[in-house]
């Protein structure tokens, strides 16, 4: 397909091996199914033309004619229907042995992520974004905690629903490094339009030097004065009740993870991209940036809003 | 000639009563009465039918509006232009209107007002429940509109997806008012499909056998037991929804060991048959325009009818599809991929049958044989991405993008309401008298077929380029801005083409040129009524010996005789040969459908607000209905033919 297709959200990405199949199958179908069509409008085109005049009907050779038409289309339909097949068991072949397990809980209007482990200590927990390395199949758990949501990064894979009550599961094998963008396809309220996450597929070893930023022992309490007080404000006040930051007093469970925020490409589930004026913005005004979501306005005077994007800036 | 029914003690029509006379003591004994009252009492299919469609044309301009406001917010990225709270109301009601009180009601409407001059009676079956279910459908319209002016209409999409619209996420009443609107149009629904299958099936004029009946009337046969077979799943899923809401049972909620997917399951088993509901009588349409325009017989009746009832009876095994993303078994997908697939054989039977029929015919291209022309170009398309949803793989990237917007777009503008503007231009003269202008119907077809493409063709990309629908905005720099734009200038020029053909409809109604019975030389019986047709429709009742009437009998029909003249009686036939069977009493005007809609609408707009009025709302709807079916004193009663 051609290069104009080919952005950060994009069904013709073809940046993973699910992807790259299922590119390969839609081919298949837009080839034969568009010469059907030709064939189609170059009947319709000859009768157009034709205006028969006097001569005598040919109906006995048109009935002949739709039989071998239906036998055709019906063959041709059996050919897309095992080509379907075979691609969907290519799937489930690539989701055979995964490396990676990560479990994906979809809230209204934002995706809490969590890279499992067997042991506790190297559970990682984030929020809006999926840092995938390159090659290695990673198994997607996925789960809803409200409506019914659906993950959908078309460069890499196609779309699975995360439903109240169930645990749906999809493998995302990347092939390419980059940086891509996903969305919530299901219709989920207010905010469906903005509810994205940012996926980062980088090697190995970038993956592993993520994982161990990740991982590491949280800082102290900054030290500059300005984000000290942010400090004070946000593990003490309002923002503590829902949040969580790792080595901190807030531990909220119902909001994204804060404990590496400023290392995100974006605010409020792609919503904003990540940079001083837009906390400020973000923080400042939450109901106005993203009607409805869960983040209440606070007032805040400007020394406070300067304080907390201040010390939300050092988590890194 | 044949004289089926002696007169004798009763007044009939015959060689004795015919021409003026006959006219004059039938159309006594079928008008309305005078009045306000006349006009609210009447059973007359073809005023009914008028109604229907006007008001489903009405519903189409207000949810096109809706359409074109979704489109001007999405001309550029990040919008302010609707909020996203009025935002997702409005693609709620576009689709809601669309589906529920235009689509399948404007088929209705053209069925109702056609099918009995089609079939040479005098006016459908069961013609008081007619009229109830044009009240009930205006009632739940009307109800779900108003709710949505007062800032309170539904937001959860026109599928209403739980546990979106469950009790927890949806509070308030927005979500009650959808689902009550549903059971407004499955009753209404319903009881039209009740009435088209008896007509259909039990008063064919003599001699019209199953093999002769017009293929449009074939569609509407099929389309109603579609229905009947359908609804009750909407019916049963929709009044779970509003018991979870109203009295807190827990059908869909998982902690209580309810299924959201469920829902889904019960929705869809409903909604893909919808689809065909609408599609079906379009290509009933095409069937009669490719017919009459190409001066031939259709080729390959047989396989058009067969094509028909294999797409009805495929429609029911084929829902799945629309939850491939669901995370059912794999396994099971397989065969709903097959079934979805298998659906394009009946339609590609039908394409190709209507095709030959041009070709071997001597096709004029008149306006209705544009549309024809412009469907087939437009709904192949849809057709062929349809052949693409249907496969698991494909569909998971592609399902609830644009792609699948572009899709359903195509298959219902392009499979549906271009044959449908095809077939009013087709008929109007028939229901007016008057001939719509040539030259706006081509302006019209034109800037539509134009429009519609530039519209919905580079949704497709979009898809493919990610935008997921039901998006009340998005980011600039993801390769959507340029499409989104060219997608709205189209919009606004299809709707400019759909104004244009009102506004023919609206100046051809005073200005139109007088049309004759059968301007169009069409062969079906419905063009040897004269038009506007009597309200007793056919003076005799034609005998059929054929499937092509006015053709065979260029001079005269052969028909029966022996009907009351000064009673409402209608002749039925067996269900498969038309042999004359019985001469039944037909409905007298009434009240009653109008009062019991009323209380009806009552009954379901209080259940909104309390589960008491179910109870209490019995009551005037159970009095209503004994009014309605009090015995008549009336000697009239079912006869055998001959006496």
């Amino acid at each position: 397909m051609s290069g104009a297709l080919q952005t950060i959200q994009s069904v013709a990405g073809n940046d993973g091996q699910q992807s790259a199949l299922i590119s390969n199958l839609f081919e298949i179908f837009l080839g034969v199914t568009g010469f059907f069509y030709l064939v189609v409008i170059v009947f319709l085109v000859w009768a157009i033309v034709r205006r028969r005049r006097n001569e005598a009907s040919r109906e006995p050779l048109l009935g002949r004619t739709l039989v071998v038409w239906v036998g055709i289309v019906a063959l041709t339909l059996s050919g897309l229907s095992i080509a379907t097949w075979l691609t969907d068991r290519s799937l489930a072949q690539a989701a055979d042995r995964p490396g990676l397990q990560i479990t994906l809980t979809s809230h209204q209007w934002w995706w809490e992520v969590r890279y499992d482990s067997g042991q506790a200590s190297q559970v990682i927990h984030t929020a809006n974004e999926l840092h995938l390395p390159l090659g290695v199949p990673a198994e997607i758990s996925l789960r809803s905690s409200d409506v019914i949501h659906s993950l959908w990064i078309p460069n890499l894979s196609g779309k699975e629903d995360l439903i109240p009550g169930r645990t749906n599961s999809m493998t995302i094998t990347p092939l390419h490094a980059g940086i891509y963008r996903g969305q919530c396809a299901e219709y989920c309220g207010m905010q469906h339009a903005n509810m994205a996450l940012d996926v980062t597929v980088e090697s190995p070893a970038d993956f592993e030097r993520w994982r161990a930023a990740q991982l590491a022992p949280p800082p102290p309490p900054p030290t500059a004065p300005l984000a000290r007080a942010g400090y004070d404000y946000v593990t003490a006040g309002p923002c503590a009740s829902c949040h969580n930051i790792a080595g901190t007093p807030a531990s909220g469970q119902v909001a994204p993870d804060l404990s590496h925020v400023a290392s995100r490409r974006s605010i409020a589930a792609g919503t904003l991209a990540m940079s001083h004026a837009n906390l400020v913005g973000w923080v400042s005004d939450p109901q106005g940036v993203k009607p409805g979501n869960a983040m209440p306005n606070v007032p805040l005077d400007g020394l406070q809003l300067a304080a907390i994007t201040a010390y939300l800036e050092t988590l890194r | 000639m044949t004289a089926l029914m002696s007169p004798r003690d009763h007044l009939r029509d015959g060689p004795e009563l015919t021409g003026e006379a006959l006219d004059r003591r039938l159309a006594r004994t079928w008008r309305r009465q005078p009045g306000l009252i006349g006009w609210l009492s009447t059973t007359d299919h073809k005023e009914i039918g008028r109604r229907y469609l006007v008001t489903a044309f009405v519903f189409l301009i207000l949810a096109g509006i809706l359409g074109l406001a979704i489109r001007l917010q999405l001309a550029r990225p990040e919008s302010g232009l609707i909020s996203a709270d009025r935002y997702n109301q409005i693609f709620t009601m576009h689709g809601t209107t669309m589906m529920f009180l235009f689509a399948v009601p404007v088929m209705e409407a053209m069925a109702v007002y056609l099918i009995p001059l089609m079939l040479g009676t005098r006016n459908t079956a069961f013609a008081r429940l007619n009229a109830f279910s044009y009240y009930v459908y205006l009632a739940g319209g009307t109800m779900i509109w108003v709710a949505f002016i007062l800032n309170v209409g539904p937001d959860a999409g026109w599928f209403s997806y739980v546990p979106l619209s469950g009790p927890e996420y949806s509070p308030g009443k927005r979500v009650d008012i959808w689902a009550q609107m549903v059971t407004f149009t499955e009753v209404a629904a319903l009881a039209a499909a009740v009435v088209m299958t008896t007509t259909i099936l039990k008063q064919r004029a003599p001699g019209m056998s199953m093999g002769r009946m017009p293929v449009f009337a074939w569609a509407i046969l099929v389309v109603s037991l579609m229905i009947i077979f359908s609804m009750p799943s909407v019916a049963l899923t929709s009044a779970m929804l509003m018991s979870d809401r109203l009295v807190g049972t827990q059908f869909f909620n998982s902690y209580e060991h309810g299924d959201p997917l469920l829902w889904q399951h019960l929705f869809w088993f409903f909604g893909h048959p919808e689809v065909y509901i609408i599609f079906l009588p379009a290509t009933g349409f095409v069937s009669e325009i490719v017919q009459t325009f190409s001066g031939r017989r259709i080729i390959g009746y047989p396989a058009i009818v067969l094509a028909l009832v294999a797409t009805g009876l495929l429609a029911f095994g084929l829902w799945v599809h629309h939850m491939f993303a669901t995370g059912l078994p794999r396994q099971g997908y397989a065969f709903y991929t097959a079934a979805s697939m298998a659906v394009s054989l009946p339609a590609g039977i039908q394409i190709f049958c209507w095709i030959a029929t041009i070709w071997d015919g001597r096709p004029r291209f008149a306006v209705p044989m544009l549309w024809v022309v412009g469907f087939i170009v437009t709904f192949v398309i849809g057709g062929m991405t349809g052949v693409m949803l249907a496969s698991v793989p494909i569909d998971l990237q592609l399902h609830d993008t644009y792609f699948v917007v572009a899709h359903f777009h195509y298959v219902l503008i392009g499979g549906a309401v271009f044959p449908l503007l095809g077939a009013i231009t087709y008929w109007f003269p028939k229901i007016t008298g008057r001939l719509m202008s040539e030259g706006l119907g081509k302006l019209a077809f034109w800037l539509g077929f134009i429009g519609f493409q530039v519209a919905f063709m580079p949704m497709h990309f979009l898809g493919i380029l990610g935008m997921p629908r039901r998006v009340y905005t998005y980011q600039p720099g993801l390769g959507w801005d340029g499409l989104n734009l060219v997608a709205t200038i189209g919009a606004f020029a299809f709707a400019s083409a759909l104004v244009i053909f009102i506004l023919n409809v609206l100046v051809s109604l005073r200005r139109g040129g007088a049309a004759g019975s059968n301007p169009w030389n069409a062969s079906g019986l419905e063009w040897a009524t004269s038009s506007p047709p009597p309200p007793y429709g056919h003076a005799h009742i034609p005998v059929v010996d054929g499937p092509t009437p006015l053709w065979t009998h260029e001079e005269r029909l052969p028909v029966a005789y022996g009907l009351r003249v000064e009673q409402r009686e209608i002749l039925l036939t067996t269900v498969v040969d038309a042999v004359p069977d019985v001469r039944e009493p037909s409905s007298e005007p009434s009240l009653w459908p109008l009062v019991s809609a009323l209380a009806t609408t009552a009954l379901f707009v209080c259940s909104i607000f309390t589960p008491w009025a179910l109870v209490i709302g019995a009551v005037p709807v159970t009095a209503a209905l004994i009014g309605w079916f009090w015995p008549k004193n009336n000697d009239v009663k079912p006869e055998p033919v001959i006496d």
